[in-house]
């Protein structure tokens, strides 16, 4: 096999417009009320490395930002997939992604980040409920690929309402799939046995089965549950997809950034040059103080409290939710 | 092997570890660059890139030029490592995961803000210390040596007996990327009792609370990393973020020392300190180089680098290529340096670059408020390693403002 490197034409280019905006290439319906979106770059370079348990903020129509795992191959770097569940009495997300969102359409992304990280562990067991194996797909690839000693639960409705089925089926009997009206409610206890060091488990789902994890697991050493909540209402203000003005307060300054343009870049047309380095959100080199407005975070840096707390952004490729932006340069 | 190397690949038969090489790479690089996007060393029967966008490119695709099998001469798949590998630098993906998480965070530069009042303390308390004692030194051990040793060590939580092993054992550490010479037969005899000293402070219970050390003790604890993991990311701390500050705190003293206008510049608008250090990373390149290794047989333009072989990166090299930089050898303030691969790119991008922003831009702000000029006061001398770019002695005279 023979792979190429496609150097950048210059490097010197903005490449952050790139790394923040998508094209769908493939959109495929994996089970009932279950497609997943492949997206990749319309450059066709490569996208930013993320880790099994990341995820992705989709930016929607009317900026509603929705956020999706990756489950897709890690080792490929120009494709990422989500797969995106039709939640039933949906008027924007998952409806727009099933009934609107087509090949061809570019979609704004922020991240990849990962709050639900893969620890190393020799044993691991995992729980999935639902669209909540999204995460844990590439996660039982990798668990497989290092030779740990792996198990999956993996419950649903109904058969055909569960994805990757066939994907998950070369494992074997590491996974076990458990329809709930052929099979019941999952046997958790069952499934992770005596309580014992040396495992570690995640879980994936609805509130309820993750509620029932935790007091699966309450008689476990500390640290062995590992969980991620699906969260689906994003309280912040929309991202925009209007031009936008950032104040510059030592400056004295003010420029506007247009959609097609970079915070970065906008600065750099008027002579404020920011050290940046990976023009992609991962280095933090271009980490900027934010005085005032609330960023529309684009990068693969900060976890959720650091972003809420709105007084910080890297300014190659986050945004601004509000009009305006001041920030300390 | 030659046999299997294509006859369109140019070739150079310049050993790029040779002492006068090491004294002066700038005209080895230049012809590499020049020779093409891909060079053979028959020297060391390797493959080359010397170009920026080749450079680049090969940093950031971990997928086709791995780590793990060593980031030196040296090809882990056949040789036994000299010390047990790097959880960090010569480790690829899935492994390479936790580790680089677990530091990136401890290292991250919200966690350095609470350093960041400290170190501007520190760097006006030594500068003042400094000019008191005399106002021509040499720089190395006077400032850029001593500085880092004073914060980092500080900073990690180390004990204070035996930092001086920090700078050889770093040293060694540098030149063992490279081949088998006299420089690596010098560092030999200590590598028993250096490592043995380094393994000895990345103990947890050497470790003072609060510091990075015992943060990333803290996060195997909590399960991010193992704790047979712990010992080594912060070996990697000891190991790669002493000898490179000092180097490139030497670098930028030297390109001010030699460009007078620039530090005129710097002190008529301290906020540069960032930005005149990344240009002197670029400029000098601390770090000039580094190995990947073909997991697969990669193009690379016209040239098809097989499976399993060792591709040199010439980091110093492509940060003054002319393709991608205006008066490459010009070391000016007023160029954007963003984008240099002084600190690599990629998932291996300097962990700790940060932190040596931070270090630098304290020191660079405290002698700016209180130096007028700096000049040279004798003849600079070299210090060789065969990945390091370094200066020995560098002799200033300093004008207090």
């Amino acid at each position: 096999m023979t792979a190429s490197v496609s150097a950048p034409a210059l490097a010197s280019a903005p490449a952050s417009a790139d790394v923040a905006t998508l094209r769908v290439v493939d959109k495929q319906v994996r089970a009932d009320g279950v497609v997943t979106l492949d997206l990749a770059s319309p450059s066709g370079g490569r996208l930013r490395d993320w880790t099994p348990g990341a995820h992705v903020d989709l930016v929607l129509p009317g900026g509603l930002t929705r956020q999706y795992s990756l489950c897709g191959d890690r080792f490929d770097p120009a494709t990422y997939r989500v797969g995106v569940l039709l939640e039933p009495g949906s008027r924007g997300g998952s409806a727009y992604v099933h009934r609107e969102l087509a090949v061809g359409d570019l979609v704004g992304v922020g991240g990849p980040r990962n709050n639900f990280p893969l620890v190393p562990s020799e044993r691991y067991l995992f729980v999935a409920g639902g669209i909540g194996i999204t995460p844990l797909l590439p996660m039982v690839r990798q668990a497989e690929a290092l030779g740990a000693d792996w198990r999956l639960l993996y419950g649903g409705r109904e058969r055909r309402s569960m994805a990757f089925l066939d994907e998950l089926a070369a494992f074997g009997d590491r996974v076990l799939v458990r329809p709930q009206d052929e099979t019941g409610l999952l046997d958790l206890a069952g499934f992770l046995g005596r309580p014992r060091p040396g495992v570690r488990v995640y879980s994936c789902g609805p509130a309820p089965l993750l509620a029932a994890m935790e007091r699966a697991c309450a008689d476990w050493p500390p640290y062995t549950l590992r969980t991620e909540r699906f969260v689906a209402v994003d309280g912040g203000a929309p991202a925009r997809t209007a031009p936008f003005e950032v104040e510059l307060a030592r400056t004295g300054t003010t420029v506007v950034v247009d959609p097609g343009s970079t915070v970065l870049d906008a600065l750099g047309r008027v002579g404020v040059e920011v050290l940046s380095s990976c023009r992609r959100g991962v280095c933090g080199t271009c980490e900027t103080t934010v005085l005032a407005g609330r960023p529309d975070h684009r990068d693969a840096l900060l976890d959720d409290d650091e972003r809420a707390a709105n007084d910080c952004m890297y300014v190659c490729v986050s945004r601004s939710r509000d009009e305006r932006l001041v920030l300390d340069l | 092997m030659t046999a299997t190397v294509p006859t369109t690949i140019p070739t150079s038969d310049v050993d790029p570890f040779a002492h006068e090489v090491l004294e002066d790479p700038l005209p080895m690089h230049a012809a590499l660059r020049e020779a093409g996007p891909v060079v053979h060393l028959s020297r060391h029967d390797v493959y080359a890139m010397a170009r920026y966008a080749e450079v680049h490119a090969a940093l950031t695709d971990w997928q086709g030029f791995q780590s793990a099998a060593g980031v030196g001469l040296s090809n882990f798949r056949y040789e036994e490592p000299w010390r047990p590998p790097s959880l960090l630098l010569e480790a690829d993906p899935p492994r390479h995961d936790a580790p680089r998480r677990v530091l990136q965070k401890v290292l991250g530069p919200r966690a350095l803000r609470r350093l960041h009042e400290h170190w501007r303390a520190d760097a006006e308390a030594l500068v003042d210390e400094v000019l008191a004692a005399g106002t021509e030194f040499d720089a190395v051990p006077v400032l850029t040596e001593v500085f880092p040793l004073r914060v980092f060590p500080d900073a990690v939580g180390i004990p204070d007996d035996g930092r001086e092993n920090l700078l050889p054992y770093g040293d060694h550490a540098f030149n063992a990327f490279g081949p088998a010479n006299d420089l690596v037969a010098k560092g030999a005899p200590r590598v028993a009792e250096l490592s043995g000293w380094v393994a000895a402070q990345c103990r947890r219970e050497v470790l003072a609370p609060g510091g990075f050390g015992a943060e990333i003790w803290a996060a195997s604890d909590r399960g991010e990393i193992t704790p047979e993991q712990a010992p080594l990311v912060v070996r990697s701390l000891l190991t790669a973020g002493v000898d490179t500050t000092v180097h490139a705190l030497s670098a930028i003293l030297h390109a001010f020392a030699t460009h007078p206008a620039q530090w005129d510049r710097l002190r008529a608008e301290p906020s540069l300190a960032r930005v005149a250090f990344d240009e002197a990373v670029r400029w000098e390149s601390p770090v000039q180089t580094f190995f990947r290794t073909a997991t697969t047989d990669v193009r690379v333009g016209d040239v098809v680098v097989p499976e399993g072989r060792k591709i040199l990166m010439f980091l110093g090299a492509a940060n003054r290529d002319p393709r991608r930089w205006a008066d490459p050898d010009a070391f000016d303030l007023s160029r954007d340096p963003s984008g240099h691969v002084g600190f690599g790119m990629g998932i291996h991008q300097c962990v700790g670059q940060h932190v040596a922003r931070l270090e630098a831009e304290a020191l660079l702000t405290a002698l700016a408020r209180r130096v007028r000029a700096i000049a040279p006061a004798g003849t600079p001398v070299r210090h060789h390693n065969n990945t390091l770019r370094a200066w020995e002695s560098l002799p200033v005279r300093l004008t207090p403002a």
